[in-house]
């Protein structure tokens, strides 16, 4: 690594305005989660009637992308904590991205959650008559608890570099400047401070690490707690553990990229980078597909009546086409891309993160709905729409208006805020200088 | 037809609030008189005889007749705790059922389901290529151990003393694991509005006639609270006219489609009753008798959708 003054650190990690694309860019966005808005208020007025889901495809892409937001959030203890942790440097740079990443997708796990109930209005209900002994109680426990501790992983690192940003006031503009000492005026950067929070990272590093193997061990017991084929595994926490930690390692691979090209930040995320994170992603696609061998080659082995319908229809029935899109495009093309030194390069790393997460959401849709209408029991005395599902155009509208919220949170964040850590790259430079 | 059904409901409650009325007061203070001299109440001068609480004949002026609204039977307190002593059953005989549905029509008029669904479904059973196919209609089973009242985060659904699993839609979220616990999908969710007049969609929701509907709420069979709590069989059982369906109390041993009663320890042992689904362990409340010695050959004259075949090409 070159040696970089601390001058110019700062100067090229400060947050800078958008350009056109960054203006076109966060329109669109808008644009997209306007429509999702829409779409969800005439959900509000007329009810679920607007989506697809019937009685026996009882849950949609409301609940595929509630835990394809809870799965990619889980990156954030990822890099933040697990890498921390193991003594790892390399990853410093990226701890912020990740951390962004599971902050905003958390939030949208939540919102979407509240988009598929019933009577969003009772919600209180969960606090008022909850009890415990339901998977949803335990979701929302450990949700509520993962987002609070993914807030702070985010804000502590965050306080040193409030400092130096409130040092070049001219730079930042005074809106900014109001924002960074409401946050962050009391650091003084004392050596008193700095103990206390980098003690407090090393504390929350450790505790989000079961907090995050919790959220999504209990989103996968949503399914797993019932008798239904394809759910009814002991597989399924590790199974959705494997596949989270995947997902998301793919998402920070395009945000790398693309923050990457929009702020010019060649020399503080390097091709060195993109080398390792794709080499871990490459471990993490292999670990899922040894879950997926377990997941479905025991109960095709034994072909059960109950399992026969809903295996059939993902090897080689109606959901045959998705499901092999989904495996080729999370696991096996992306493998084959980044196996390779030069799939490690930034473009190919990037298109191969792009793939980890399209294939990663249609395996959502595949946890969810062949399982849901391959019930035990024939369908029978019910309208014929009660039989398929394909969502409707306002469930697709609210997804995607879902995914664009969440990247506008990231977007704008990294407008706000230095999507890389300022301080933390100084002290590790001065590290480097010693070295 | 229900709306006929709820005005007399209306009219015999307003007589016998009336009635209690006129024998709960002491000669001294009669209620009407202050409203009859401030002018509101005029006599007709026509008067009808009433029945009393006590069970005492009473006759009174038209004009005090008031509709009240027709306030739920028991408390949800009350509906949530069920009826002691008591532990329901059904049992369904597959030699006796040819797939009428008189069973599901009058469940949903009962139940003021939305049109399109069942909770009561008749499925085309054929366990293996060369077995035998039957009729099996499925209700919700009532299970001993529930599945949906595990996994309800707010105890919308919930199991009482005597066995009942029943659902209190003012309070259910709209989350639908019930509807994903359920091995049986029984359950049958509230997608839109319910389709019945506004002045039975605003009476207050009881958990034992599970109606109104409520719109983003789940519902399912009730094994009739209601009916049940007055001491008589659910609709279904006395809408099918082969005598299908048996209900009772296992607490005292017996079962009864209207036509017939047995003892339901005995009639589950010389038939070899049996229950959907043992090896889960939900322990269900509704037992079946095997197709044997039918009373009707199997024909299927219905498409995939349940409907009668001539029906559609008419």
């Amino acid at each position: 690594m070159e040696i970089i003054t601390r001058q110019k650190i700062i100067d090229d990690l400060a947050p800078k305005k958008f350009g056109w694309r960054g203006r076109v860019w966060v329109i669109v966005l808008l644009i997209f989660c306007f429509i999702g808005l829409v779409a969800y208020l005439l959900q509000l007025s007329k009810g679920l009637v607007v989506t697809s889901m019937r009685d026996y495809a009882s849950w949609g892409i409301y609940i595929s992308n509630f835990v394809f937001f809870v799965a990619i959030s889980l990156v954030g203890s990822l890099i933040t904590a697990v890498l921390r942790l193991t003594n790892v440097h390399w990853s410093t740079p990226l701890t912020r991205i990740a951390e962004i990443i599971a902050v905003s997708a958390i939030t949208f796990a939540s919102i979407i959650i509240v988009v598929d109930m019933g009577r969003p209005e009772r919600f209180y209900n969960l606090f008022t008559h909850g009890r415990l002994q339901s998977p949803i109680i335990w979701d929302v426990v450990v949700i509520t608890t993962y987002f609070f501790i993914s807030i702070l992983l985010l804000y502590l690192p965050l306080l040193a570099d409030f400092n130096i940003l409130l040092q070049i006031k001219k730079r930042t503009g005074s809106r900014l400047n109001k924002l960074y000492s409401f946050f962050g005026s009391f650091w003084k950067n004392k050596p008193e401070q700095i103990k206390i929070n980098n003690r407090s990272i090393q504390i929350l590093s450790i505790t989000i690490i079961p907090v995050a193997f919790a959220i999504h061990t209990v989103t996968s017991w949503l399914f797993a707690t019932t008798y239904r084929p394809g759910w009814d595994s002991t597989n399924f926490g590790a199974y959705f553990i494997a596949g989270a930690f995947l997902v998301g390692s793919g998402a920070v691979l395009v945000a790398m990229y693309i923050f990457r090209k929009a702020y010019k930040l060649d020399k503080y995320i390097t091709n060195d980078h993109f080398d390792r994170m794709g080499k871990i992603v490459v471990m993490l696609a292999l670990v899922y597909l040894y879950f997926n061998v377990n997941e479905f080659l025991a109960p095709a082995f034994k072909m059960k009546k109950t399992e026969e319908g809903y295996l059939h229809g993902l090897f080689t029935g109606v959901y045959s086409r998705i499901f092999w899109f989904a495996l080729s495009t999370a696991i096996f093309i992306p493998i084959l891309i980044l196996v390779n030194k030069k799939g490690r390069k930034p473009l190919p790393a990037f298109v191969a993160g792009c793939l980890v997460v399209i294939g990663s959401w249609f395996k959502r849709y595949l946890i969810v709905t062949p399982t849901l209408l391959n019930p035990l029991l024939p369908m029978r005395d019910v309208p014929d729409s009660y039989r398929h599902y394909f969502p409707s155009w306002q469930e697709w509208a609210i997804a995607m208006g879902s995914l664009a919220g969440m990247m506008l949170i990231i977007t704008i964040f990294a407008r706000l805020l230095p999507i890389i850590p300022i301080q933390e790259t100084i002290d590790e430079m001065e590290e480097h200088e010693k070295d | 037809m229900s709306t006929s059904d709820t005005s007399r409901r209306d009219f015999l409650a307003a007589g016998l609030l009336a009635g209690a009325a006129l024998t709960g007061c002491s000669g001294n203070e009669n209620p009407f008189d202050k409203a009859q001299k401030s002018g509101m109440i005029t006599p007709t001068g026509k008067t009808v005889k009433l029945l009393s609480v006590d069970g005492e004949v009473v006759e009174m002026d038209e004009a005090f007749l008031r509709p009240v609204s027709d306030l739920p039977p028991v408390s949800n307190a009350e509906a949530r705790v069920g009826i002691p002593g008591k532990k329901f059953v059904m049992v369904i005989d597959l030699s006796r059922c040819k797939s009428v549905k008189a069973c599901q029509a009058s469940c949903n008029h009962a139940h003021e389901l939305n049109p399109g669904e069942n909770w009561i479904k008749v499925n085309v059973m054929q366990d293996a290529e060369y077995t035998a196919p039957y009729w099996q209609p499925t209700t919700c089973m009532h299970c001993d151990e529930p599945p949906c009242v595990k996994v309800c985060p707010v105890d919308a659904t919930f199991k009482r003393e005597d066995g009942l699993v029943l659902i209190d839609s003012d309070r259910c979220i709209g989350c639908r694991f019930c509807m994903a616990a359920c091995p049986y999908t029984t359950r049958v969710f509230n997608w839109e509005a319910p389709q019945i007049p506004k002045e039975m969609a605003a009476k207050p929701y009881s958990c034992e006639t599970s109606t109104p509907q409520k719109i983003g709420t789940v519902s399912k069979c009730d094994f009739c609270a209601d009916m049940t709590r007055k001491g008589e069989l659910p609709h279904c059982v006395s809408a099918c006219p082969n005598g299908v369906f048996f209900f009772g109390d296992m607490i005292e041993d017996t079962v009864s489609n209207g036509a017939e009663t047995f003892r339901f320890s005995e009639l589950i042992k010389d038939k070899a009753g049996y229950r959907l689904m043992e090896d889960l362990g939900t322990k269900p409340s509704v037992y079946y008798l095997p197709p044997v010695n039918r009373n009707f050959p199997f024909e299927d004259k219905e498409d995939s959708l349940g409907e009668k075949k001539d029906k559609i090409k008419s």
